[in-house]
């Protein structure tokens, strides 16, 4: 058994990744008729690769039904993977440690969530100090270090134990109960830590004290952050890196300013430009985007994103865009941005 | 734009909503709660009010009160005048033509706003025939016209449609058709695009935005996020703590508010370009309403307190420039 009071240590250097992700693939069967059958096959997430790095904030951006939850998910393996491969700091996830693989509980232990519902994701009938102290203990601390450690993280997030640590999850506001699931997800000492949609559900002086707290712990405890939200404006203030998904794929990633500043792909250009603009005297009049999110159960074929885009010609139907590089890191998924791929605005070949 | 739903603005110098010193308690055996503790309001016909304020301040049961939606252990008082009538004194028969035919609503989640065994055509239709005694025929037409005009594509055949058969957009768009059904001179809105994407709330907006310039129609939009009452508003109201502490036109109030609780909410809000900066938050929470508020129920979250003046009574609204009040004693009234 690992020791469950330190964070387990750097193995593959700073260079490695801490989690890359090959390929990842989930689809979800309707069943419907008589017997059961599969009538159709939601496309959740359908050939995602991507990698996090050591210490960096990853900001995972996109509408609803894109597939970035459930991506979520599966980085915690609280689904299984129907195809791709999940490497931890240089060892495969799941498989077993003679073949150079970690464990589905090290990998937990070492991987934490904190999920958007801050009211459902806590045991209504525990007190917050036992809530946060129960994983500790699982993973065999003794039942006195475990609360010690509980009471020492409430206060890292900022609530006084002596005051809070008996206190039921009904007992607190939205903003504090955020504050125990942020706790929760750390007792385990964890490298990584998910974070999806973790201040949506807060109001506004409150988002900002727990992405302050956010960035804080971050920096104390080392930790590298997977951060998932549908607002722009904060994942461009947490990330390093942001990735946009569009209907179960990568749609574009890259460094948070060459994404905000050079967005290449035109879904990320027009989720960009719906941002309400926060200043009354330039108000739009047209919206950049027409239509809503298609259903991910028959995505269009070629480019998922053609059948709203502006700039969509017929070879966008023929292939799936490739990742085109554009230089430090910045990759997008669209033939516009492909030298030579067919489409009339895309960059010549150099000869 | 058609004929059958244009809508001739009232005489101006009414106003389309007056609320007077509105307050609503509720009342339960184990508390009271303060929801609302006196608010004035006015709304010109034509005009969009936001009423921009977090959980808890009031600003959704101010709205409700306006169609007199709220529940029995509401306990409301003070004016509230609508397109010239008194909603307090109407009786249950006047209150179901008043609702849907002057003032209708929209609400944040259209799923549970529209009746799921009924289809998109038949709920408008219903509408049209109960307010209008209109045929079934003449009905179905109005209903076909009516999501032409909030733009859902291939209206004909969403006619019959079960809400669970369209995307969020699309919902909120035949709600918005509903509420529209009988020209209402008042649109109530509650936070109906919070649960939208961007891509699509913008889209909502600004057909909101549209429709009510066509028909010119009041509409009191009640919002938590700044973003949204930028685009939408004409004038808006921040309330905290069932009062509104800061009313004024949209862009001055929000390129300077006077009172420190939207200046705090404006610094708190994460803009572009705030990266790598700490964010300035506002400390604590939002007060527990059991006891009515008897000073500034911001002073303890203040920065600018100054004790005792602060929390000796509540600040009455100073206005330094015609059209913007707000209360705080720190305001220099003209």
């Amino acid at each position: 058994m690992i020791p469950a009071d330190f964070q387990a240590i750097d193995r593959g250097g700073p260079g490695t990744p801490l989690l890359a992700l090959d390929g990842l693939r989930k689809h979800f069967p309707i069943r419907g008729g008589l017997f059961g059958r599969t009538v159709a096959t939601v496309r959740a997430v359908d050939g995602v690769t991507f990698a996090v790095r050591k210490g960096e904030t990853l900001g995972i951006v996109g509408e609803s039904g894109c597939g970035k939850s459930t991506t979520a998910r599966l980085l915690m393996r609280l689904l299984d993977l129907d195809a791709g491969s999940m490497v931890f700091d240089g060892e495969g996830v799941g498989q077993d440690s003679q073949t150079g693989g970690i464990g589905l509980k090290d990998y937990r232990r070492q991987v934490q969530m904190v999920f958007q519902d801050s009211y459902a994701s806590l045991n209504p009938r525990l007190p917050i100090e036992d809530s946060i102290a129960f994983a500790p203990r699982v993973h065999g601390l003794p039942g006195g270090e475990a609360r010690g450690r509980a009471r020492e993280l409430l206060e890292a997030v900022g609530l006084a134990p002596a005051q809070f640590a008996r206190r039921y999850p009904h007992e607190l506001s939205g903003g504090q109960r955020q504050r125990v699931n942020i706790a929760r997800a750390l007792a385990l000492r964890p490298r990584l830590v998910l974070l999806d949609e973790p201040v949506s559900a807060l109001d506004k002086s409150v988002e900002a004290q727990v992405l302050n707290l956010l960035v804080d712990l971050k920096e104390r405890f080392g930790l590298t952050y997977v951060f998932i939200s549908h607002d722009l404006n904060v994942v461009q203030y947490i990330s390093d890196r942001v990735l946009v998904m569009y209907l179960g794929e990568v749609a574009e990633i890259g460094p948070v300013d060459a994404i905000y500043e050079r967005p290449a792909h035109p879904y990320t250009r027009a989720l960009l430009a719906s941002r309400p603009s926060m200043d009354p005297a330039r108000r739009r009049t047209e919206p950049p985007l027409t239509g809503d999110p298609p259903n991910p159960v028959n995505p269009p074929s070629g480019c998922r994103f053609r059948t709203r885009c502006p700039h969509a010609e017929p070879v966008c139907a023929e292939q799936s865009p490739p990742a085109a590089n554009l230089g430090g890191g910045h990759e997008a998924r669209c033939l516009m941005a492909l030298p030579g791929s067919g489409h009339s605005q895309a960059p010549r070949l150099a000869a | 734009m058609s004929a059958a739903v244009a809508q001739q603005p009232l005489p101006t110098g009414n106003p389309l909503v007056r609320l007077r010193d509105l307050h609503v308690r509720f009342v339960s055996r184990d508390a009271t709660v303060h929801a609302v503790n006196g608010v004035d309001l006015d709304l010109a016909t034509g005009e969009v009010l936001c009423i921009l304020g977090e959980s808890g301040s009031g600003k959704s049961v101010t709205l409700r009160a306006l169609m007199r939606l709220l529940p029995r252990t509401a306990r409301v008082e003070g004016g509230i005048e609508v397109a010239g009538r008194d909603v307090q004194a109407m009786d249950e028969g006047e209150l179901q033509d008043f609702r849907g035919g002057d003032v209708a609503m929209i609400f944040q989640e259209p799923m549970t706003a529209l009746d799921p065994v009924f289809t998109i055509g038949q709920q408008i239709g219903e509408t049209v025939r109960r307010h209008e005694k209109a045929s079934r025929r003449e009905a179905d037409a109005r209903a076909l016209e009516l999501l032409e005009l909030v733009q859902i594509p291939s209206a004909k055949r969403r006619l019959a449609a079960y809400p669970h058969e369209l995307s969020g957009g699309l919902r909120q768009r035949a709600m918005i058709a509903v509420a529209l059904a009988c020209r209402p001179k008042l649109l109530l809105a509650d936070e109906p695009t919070t649960a939208l994407d961007a891509t699509v709330q913008i889209q909502v907006l600004l057909l909101l935005r549209k429709l009510q310039e066509q028909m010119g129609m009041g509409v009191v939009f009640v919002t938590h996020d700044l973003g949204v009452a930028g685009e939408i508003a004409d004038r808006v109201a921040v309330m905290y703590a069932g009062k509104v502490v800061e009313e004024g036109p949209v862009g001055p109030l929000m390129g300077g508010p006077l009172h420190p609780y939207p200046r705090g909410l404006l610094g708190a809000t994460v803009h572009p370009g705030m990266r790598g900066k700490r964010l300035t938050t506002i400390p604590g929470a939002p007060p527990s309403l059991e006891r009515a508020p008897t000073g500034c129920p911001f002073a303890p979250r203040c920065p600018e307190v100054e004790e005792p003046a602060c929390t000796a009574a509540v600040p009455a609204p100073r206005s330094p420039v015609p059209g913007r009040a707000a209360r705080c004693i720190h305001v220099v009234a003209a």
